[in-house]
């Protein structure tokens, strides 16, 4: 299933990085949101967009995991070319996942 | 037992001004908080002040007290903003100008300044935190620098009984904790409580999007009334608790769900959120439903606030040209692909860096590797941007866009153009030594 079923999510900018939570909808779904959302598989996901791997943070009293991807100089929020400069979008794309 | 009851009205600069009309007239709260200064707004703030000293501050400023003062101070609520952005000493002037024309005498209105330390760190070996680079590197283009104050400023504002409180840069959550240790006499150690007023102000601070705004998903999180949205009100006790709600009636909702997006809302480390008042903790946070609307805030914590003050540092960074042009109907995709490739060529001797394409509607937000293309769009938007060094060389895109329209492919329709000059952000460290806030009090 998507991950989009049993999660969500927003997206937020702090200079050079994107910063993602992931939020399950069901306490009981946590685990699996840990066991899916690695480090390794976020930061392949997002691989054309960042320059080193990606910070993973757990909440498990809010059931959450909560994601910074650092982007290159260029690419932060006030110097980006991108049309979404601030990276908000990001966060829509980890929930299209397959879990 | 005592509550203290904190509106947020306002997200950021431009946001509505309605809700916070709402709050102040049926809010029954004690503050009203309104958080408008993004990183860059300063730096922009700064040049119209060169231009005119007496501009500088929010351009809501004027329409915004207008709306709220009479209503604040029968209802005897205390402003907090950091609507003074570049000036807040002129934005002083601005609001006692229009509290004398609504015939509101004896308004007490301070200003918190301080935080801009431009000639601090234009010399004297400071290093970007993102690149290692000097500051002085830039010297020659730079545009502002401005300490994050903390809270004990507008402490001291409010102790001194100002009605209103307009600073310039100011970490967002101080602007909520303030009044939280005004209130409750919190010390500037108690690092728990500081931490815990720290998750209230992160939760507030951009207003609408802790009630239902910047959430709602239709069939899957559907939020009602989001067309009246209203803002949130935090209920605090003396123990740092809360209780995070909203104006009865109107639009949105509160819910656990809402507060947890918010509360992880550009956090990196939640164990480690750095103000200028504490490091806070919001990892142990809960949430708790209590009924509709009213969600229950507990177990924030705070540790030993950070040595030294954060500084953001605007900087001239060159010129953004762009332009846009569609193609739609049977091979939409190819034709803009085609007019890609024409650009390319064309401004390929134009002194441009950074060239970029992008094909909205298929692909100009997730990139290449992100987007899988399921069928033929049926219309396609190119982009195309770059740097470049002047205004003049940036307009070259624009022309080249609009000049598709007869020396490009079939088909082409809406074109547009657009150039900015690019003011870019870089933080630095600076010693709290070195940075001297203080407050000036004006009466109407």
């Amino acid at each position: 299933m998507q991950l989009h079923e049993i999660a969500h999510s927003r997206t937020g900018d702090k200079g050079s990085f994107v910063t993602i939570s992931v939020i399950a909808y069901r306490p009981e779904d946590f685990q699996l949101l840990r066991q899916a959302l690695t480090t390794q598989r976020i930061s392949e996901l997002f691989a054309a967009l960042i320059d080193r791997p990606a910070d993973r943070y757990e909440l498990p009293k809010i059931a959450a995991l909560n994601f910074a991807l650092h982007r290159p100089d260029s690419e932060a929020v006030t110097r980006s070319l991108a049309l979404d400069a601030h990276g908000k979008c990001l966060g829509s794309a980890l929930l299209s996942l397959e879990i | 037992m005592k509550t203290v009851r904190i509106g947020a009205g306002a997200g950021y600069s431009g946001d509505r001004i309605d809700p916070a009309v709402e709050l102040a007239e049926r809010g029954k709260i004690n503050y009203l908080v309104f958080e408008c200064l993004a990183e860059r707004t300063i730096a922009l703030a700064q040049k119209a002040k060169l231009k005119n000293p007496e501009s500088g501050f929010d351009p809501l400023l004027e329409e915004r007290m207008e709306a709220v003062l009479p209503l604040c101070v029968h209802n005897q609520i205390r402003i907090i903003t950091n609507m003074g952005a570049a000036n807040p000493a002129a934005a002083v002037v601005r609001t006692r100008a229009i509290a004398a024309r609504l015939g509101l005498h004896g308004l007490r209105i301070a200003a918190v300044t301080g935080d801009d330390v431009l000639a601090a760190v234009a010399v004297g070996g400071f290093r970007f935190i993102e690149n290692g680079q000097p500051v002085e590197s830039l010297a020659d283009r730079l545009v502002s620098a401005n300490a994050y104050l903390g809270a004990e400023p507008i402490l001291a504002a409010l102790r001194a009984g100002a009605d209103v409180v307009l600073t310039g840069r100011v970490a967002d959550p101080s602007l909520f904790l303030a009044p939280l240790m005004h209130e409750f006499g919190w010390d500037a150690s108690e690092w728990n409580l500081l931490g815990r007023g720290t998750v209230v102000g992160h939760l507030l601070e951009c207003a609408g999007q802790v009630t239902g705004g910047y959430f709602a998903d239709p069939g899957v999180k559907d939020v009602t009334g989001i067309a009246h949205l209203g803002f949130p009100i935090a209920e605090v006790s003396a123990d740092g608790c809360a209780l995070v709600t909203k104006v009865e009636g109107s639009g949105g909702e509160v819910t656990e769900a809402t507060c947890k997006e918010q509360l992880l809302y550009e956090i990196q480390d939640p164990c480690c959120y750095l103000t200028p008042d504490v490091t806070a903790d919001f990892s142990g946070v809960t949430l708790h439903q209590q009924s509709r609307d009213r969600v229950r805030v507990r177990d924030g914590k705070g540790h030993p606030r950070p040595e030294q003050l954060k500084a953001s540092i605007g900087y001239r960074d060159g010129y953004i040209g762009e332009g846009q042009i569609s193609y739609a109907g049977p091979g939409a995709l190819g034709r803009a692909q085609m007019a890609a490739r024409i650009l390319e060529e064309r401004l390929s001797a134009a002194r441009l860096s950074a060239l970029r394409f992008d094909y909205i509607g298929v692909s100009s937000i997730h990139g290449d590797s992100l987007s899988p293309i399921a069928h033929e769009p049926w219309e396609v938007r190119l982009r195309v941007v770059a740097r470049a060094e002047t205004e003049q060389l940036a307009s070259r895109i624009q022309r080249e866009v609009e000049a598709l329209y007869t020396n490009g492919p079939a088909g082409g329709g809406g074109a547009t153009g657009s150039i900015r000059e690019t003011i870019a952000i870089l933080s630095t460290l600076i010693g709290r030594d070195r940075v001297h806030p203080s407050v000036q009090m004006e009466v109407s």
